[in-house]
């Protein structure tokens, strides 16, 4: 066990854990923000990804004492961005979700894409979303929707 | 529960309300309907139905609708479409409706199939008619109240967005109204809106879900935190019914947080079950263990000499499913017009995002449970079974579920039964049993591996004049209480539907199948035996229409039988709206399908080229006919998701296979579903105008996307595609 300070969606959070526990499951376990979802556990489906200092990454496989002072952002503070609020409005408008539980991940590679390229292609989104696995498969209109995103955004 | 009534009490008997004060100062309106199911029992004295009470739609005081859901709610949006329903007929205002789905209870069993459940596309189907009587009846109550405070008949009232209008310009809203309308008696009777007076019905509404699914805020079966929880983690046999030996626990134990290891008895053969205060200590011991399996005397299965054994039992008949015709006609059939066709499907996974789970906590004379199910009847039995409970003894919570596709519904109920047998060493702790993603695709419950075998006679019209056709694959349902209804003469049913049923006018039709015994637990795949069925049909009536240079939706309509009406209306549909397949790029080619399921006709057209050895798919057109549209946009959903998941079957890792009696794929680096790049592009969906009864759409969807896809590629390369999964085009 060792002690963490976190920064999580702007705010410093002290955690205990083994230091080989993903940041995925002391986000869950420890802070009980369980928006992050575990779908696979090795970087296959993408439902965990967070963004650490800006980039989407997957938590189910980053040790917790890798994480540093690296800025954490998770699906529950997205949205005080206007990029990621403005994809979170987007999936409500375009009715994306299903089931839902990869959206969470869906939405934080989403809002990355949307970062770097402003006006992305299909080829774009099927580069930067092409590791988010959806078994609803609601992949026509997470396009639509990132596409929606990007037109209110400019 | 309430106390059962004196047999003699019918009074009441078709006046299931309940009034039950809360501390919020609204009230509850219960209404329960006559099950058909037990309608039938109503000219004899009957036993009294024994109710909860607050069933179905609760009346707030602040404004708010409070509508339950008889169902799981895993994507395929009934916990909006229900609440429509039931909101249309009793004209409350949708932006006041919220909802909940239902704990396991008598009262939310299926209207048909007699228990809580979702599967086979039943949620609107058979609660259609049981959410508009609710609705109505909450409606009639409410105009009661309204006309009994005003001193006014019934007749003079009307109702409009949750306001009851009265004559002389009174109005009253239902919020101010549901005390009153709850003390009114329940109506026997109401008769219901004609389809133009719907204002929900009919359009596309949003899912209510929306928000909560985009700001991480939804709570799923797996994100249940309670206090004291602890998290439990089961090793299981690599060789399905392997039983532990022995085990070595010391290093395992030795970890921080560790609590408890110990031996559990599985539906079959035995495991280890790891038990800490938190997952990733949980699922660390399990890897530290060293167990000895026992698998003296078990089938190890190996795939290769599986598929061996299924394609030698091809070319035999099996168990007559339907013998129709002249038996001798293929022999009169030149030999230069028949065709045999062998195909192979492999064993799949589910694999729903959210991994399997469930929640159990056992108080000694009750328990609690809480379960993404799509089986609650079955799952509470199971938990009480194992704890020596009753049934009722065991509050059972529906939990959201992160997708399910068949599943979260086995009958065995092995993920719940995991949970309440450690549960049960824990008395008073609640224990979170997680499956995770390895569990998941190494634990069987998989859509059987099939062979089929058709030869066919081709008459001199291009038309199929003999078909002689055998199936091999497992029994989903040997051993289950399903097995006195659904295996008939030796043959599973859901074996060989989509063939034996099928719409196609086939006048000399032979079809026979093998129900082998394999050491490998199978399941229904969304679709269930669609999923293969429906591949062979249609690429096989593909194969034929392009040997009668024929063109593939006219071929078709020429072979279906003309009572085929679902199927030939979404048929038409797809041709007027399909208009790209003249326009096609270079490269490029259109694939057909069509089938009916579940009683939803669907019909498919996709533009595909082939990209890296694969096909990419760059559009699917697809026209449903599914009766009465109930909301447009989850039926556009639900088909450009399903098609999506279709594409599973042809993913170049969607199979799971054995060596040794061991599952080689562990994870989804092995096990691959379509991602992004693998779906189709665009789906655009059409709907059939209809006001038939409504069907299904979680299935239906399914089967026609990989047919169409292959019978594409069929134009492209000229070859047929029988073995799935598919490799290299």
């Amino acid at each position: 066990m060792a002690t963490y300070q976190l920064n999580v969606n702007g705010q410093t959070k002290k955690v205990d854990a083994d230091p080989s526990t993903p940041l995925l499951w002391v986000l869950r376990e420890e802070l009980k923000m369980t928006g992050t979802k575990y779908g696979c556990g090795i970087s296959a489906c993408g439902a965990c990804t967070v963004h650490l200092n800006g980039v989407a990454t997957r938590s189910c496989i980053v040790p917790v004492s890798l994480i540093g002072n690296q800025k954490i952002t998770t699906i529950e503070g997205v949205g005080a961005d206007p990029v990621g609020r403005a994809v979170q409005n987007a999936w409500v408008e375009k009715d994306v979700v299903q089931c839902g539980y990869c959206q969470s991940g869906q939405i934080m590679s989403a809002v990355a894409l949307l970062k770097a390229t402003t006006k992305p292609t299909d080829t774009n989104i099927e580069e930067s979303m092409g590791g988010n696995l959806c078994r609803c498969a609601t992949y026509v209109r997470i396009r639509e929707a990132i596409k929606r995103a990007a037109e209110q955004l400019t | 529960m309430q106390a059962i009534k004196p047999k003699n009490d019918r009074i009441n008997r078709r006046s299931f309300l309940r009034v039950s004060s809360v501390a919020a100062g609204g009230l509850f309106i219960s209404l329960y309907l006559d099950l058909p199911a037990i309608a039938h029992e109503t000219t004899q004295e009957p036993p009294p139905k024994v109710y909860p009470p607050d069933a179905f739609v609760h009346v707030r005081s602040d404004g708010k609708i409070l509508i339950t859901v008889n169902r799981l709610e895993f994507g395929q949006g009934v916990q909006t479409s229900l609440p429509m329903i039931l909101a249309d007929e009793m004209d409350a205002d949708w932006s006041q409706v919220v909802s909940e789905l239902a704990q396991a209870a008598e009262v939310y069993k299926d209207p048909v199939f007699g228990f809580q459940m979702v599967g086979g596309s039943g949620s609107i189907a058979h609660s259609f008619t049981q959410y508009r009587e609710l609705g109505a009846k909450t409606r009639a109550m409410l105009i009661a109240a309204a006309a009994e405070r005003w001193k006014v008949s019934p007749d003079q009232c009307r109702t409009e967005n949750s306001v009851v209008y009265g004559p002389a310009g009174k109005s009253t809203r239902y919020a101010e109204l549901a005390e009153r309308a709850a003390r009114q008696p329940v109506p026997g009777k109401v008769s219901l809106k004609s389809p133009s007076e719907f204002r929900l019905i009919g359009k596309k509404v949003p899912r209510l879900d929306s928000v909560a699914k985009c700001d991480g805020s939804q709570k799923f079966g797996l994100d249940l935190d309670l206090p004291g929880m602890k998290i439990a983690v089961v090793a299981h046999p690599l060789v399905f019914g392997g039983r532990v030996k022995s085990f070595d626990d010391k290093e395992a134990r030795r970890l921080d947080g560790v609590k408890d290891i110990f031996e559990i008895p599985l539906v079959n053969g035995s495991g280890v079950a790891v038990v800490a205060d938190r997952f990733w200590t949980a699922k660390q011991a399990r890897d530290l263990l060293k167990i000895d399996w026992d698998t003296s005397g078990l089938e190890r299965v190996d795939t290769s000499e599986l598929w061996t054994k299924y394609k030698e039992l091809a070319r035999t008949p099996g168990n007559v499913a339907v013998a129709r015709g002249d038996d001798k006609a293929m022999s009169r059939i030149p030999v230069a017009r028949r065709i045999v066709a062998e195909y192979e499907f492999p064993y799949l996974a589910h694999t729903p995002m959210e991994p399997l789970n469930a929640t159990v906590r056992f108080e000694g004379s009750k328990a609690e449970a809480w379960v993404p199910s799509q089986f609650q009847t079955m799952d509470q039995m199971t938990v009480a079974q194992v704890l020596g409970l009753k049934p009722d003894q065991v509050t059972f919570h529906t939990e959201f579920a992160g997708g399910g596709f068949g599943r979260r519904a086995v009958i065995d109920s092995h993920v719940p039964r995991e949970a309440a047998t450690i549960a049960k060493r824990l008395r008073g702790t609640p224990v979170k049993l997680v499956w995770t993603r390895e569990d998941d695709v190494r634990g069987g419950y998989y859509r059987p591996m099939h062979a089929h075998r058709v030869e066919i006679g081709i008459g001199a019209d291009g038309l199929p004049g003999a078909w002689r056709h055998v199936i091999v694959g497992q029994s989903i349902l040997a051993g289950t209480p399903f097995a006195v209804m659904m295996i008939k003469n030796g043959v599973d049913q859901t074996t060989v539907e989509g063939v034996s049923d099928t719409n196609y006018n086939i006048p000399n039709f032979h079809l026979s199948a093998h129900n082998p015994t394999v050491n490998v637990p199978v399941l229904w795949w969304r679709s269930v035996g669609n999923t293969h069925t429906a591949f062979v049909m249609e690429t096989v009536i593909d194969e034929l229409a392009t040997r009668a240079r024929m063109d593939p939706i006219a071929y078709r309509r020429k072979l279906l039988k003309p009572e085929a009406k679902k199927l030939l209306a979404a048929l038409d549909l797809l041709d007027q709206q399909s208009g790209w397949r003249n326009s096609l790029l270079k490269g490029h080619a259109a694939g057909i399908s069509c089938h009916e399921c579940f009683g939803t006709a669907v019909a498919c057209a996709v533009d595909v080229s082939i990209e890296n050895n694969r096909p990419k798919i760059h559009r699917a057109t697809v026209a449903v006919n599914c009766g009465l549209a109930v909301n447009r946009l989850t039926i556009e959903s639900q088909f450009q998701g399903g098609i999506g998941f279709g594409v599973t079957q042809l993913m170049a890792g969607g199979a799971i296979t054995f060596k040794d009696g061991r599952v080689q794929q562990r994870n989804f680096d092995g096990y691959t579903p379509p991602y992004i790049v693998d779906a189709p592009v665009t789906v655009d969906v059409h709907i059939v105008s209809s006001t038939e009864a409504p069907t299904g759409c979680g299935e239906p969807p399914v089967p026609v996307i990989s047919p169409a896809v292959v019978n594409a590629l069929a134009r492209l390369t000229g070859k047929r595609y029988r073995s799935l999964p598919l490799a290299s085009v």
